[in-house]
């Protein structure tokens, strides 16, 4: 899984005692972003087959917003590839790293590590909010998931509040 | 168990990675679609926010969490690095934790 805010998200729901499956759909929802980025790439990219295959893999924010930052394709191609090879080797390092120490770490809370997972979680919605709408879904969303979770088992508020935002979008008219 | 979890997850998150580089362009230009998928990481961010700061297991709980979040919030509001803000979340629940 190489899509931080997912694989996150499914840590933490099992963390916090729920079923894996339940995170596990929280963090597919939490990728759905993905496909419209593979979208608005894909005529960037101009790739298919193998190369199409490799690429699907380092398609995530940071080389989204690497590759279209860019005017000239080929630029454009070097970023997103450049980018994807650098974190995917990087990520994947910290991530064998996390649970390799793991062990070795007696109590996580000294070192307030119980901490960082919201603070990553809100670096990673931050670059979300610069308009009034998000600021708006995100402080509702926080608001309900307070609500719900001392009702339904742990992840269970995340799979609820994807449906309603799902609504939400759907049914708004604009 | 938890491994058949997280493989199925990392495939479909795979999965909907390829279909977007695959599908016809036509098909996720739908304007509720557009407008929809990226509200659901900003809602999912947030609540996993809340949840992680505010709540052990299903019991809600205010501790040195809800200041370590304070001060992560301060260090977004200024812009500051993923990691900058990671590590003041965690540096801040630690130190008051010595006190």
């Amino acid at each position: 899984m190489f899509t931080g805010a997912s694989q996150f998200a499914l840590v933490g729901v099992v963390g916090a005692g729920g079923s894996v499956w339940t995170g596990a759909v929280a963090a597919v929802l939490l990728g759905s972003r993905n496909a419209l980025y593979g979208l608005r790439l894909a005529s960037l990219l101009n790739v298919a087959g193998v190369r199409r295959v490799a690429a699907a893999q380092f398609v995530i924010d940071e080389t989204t917003a690497m590759a279209i930052a860019r005017e000239d394709p080929d630029q454009s191609r070097f970023a997103f590839w450049a980018t994807g090879a650098t974190l995917f080797i990087l990520w994947n390092l910290g991530t064998l790293t996390g649970a390799l120490a793991a062990h070795a770490i007696p109590n996580p809370k000294v070192f307030g590590l119980d901490a960082a997972p919201p603070a990553a979680f809100l670096a990673l919605l931050a670059p979300r909010l610069r308009a009034r709408e998000p600021l708006a879904i995100a402080i509702a969303a926080a608001a309900a998931a307070i609500v719900l979770l001392p009702f339904v088992p742990a992840g269970v508020p995340l799979l609820l509040i994807a449906l309603l935002v799902t609504l939400f979008g759907v049914m708004r008219r604009r | 168990m938890i491994w058949a979890g997280v493989l199925v997850a990392s495939v479909a998150c795979y999965g909907l990675k390829l279909a977007g580089l695959s599908l016809p362009q036509s098909w996720l230009q739908d304007p509720r679609i557009q407008r929809t998928v990226p509200l659901i990481p900003v809602a999912l961010l947030a609540a996993l926010v809340a949840i992680q700061t505010f709540s052990t297991g299903q019991h809600l709980v205010l501790d040195v969490r809800a200041a370590s979040l304070a001060v992560a919030i301060i260090a977004v509001v200024l812009r500051a690095p993923f990691l900058v803000v990671v590590i003041a979340g965690a540096a801040t629940a630690a130190l008051l934790r010595l006190l």
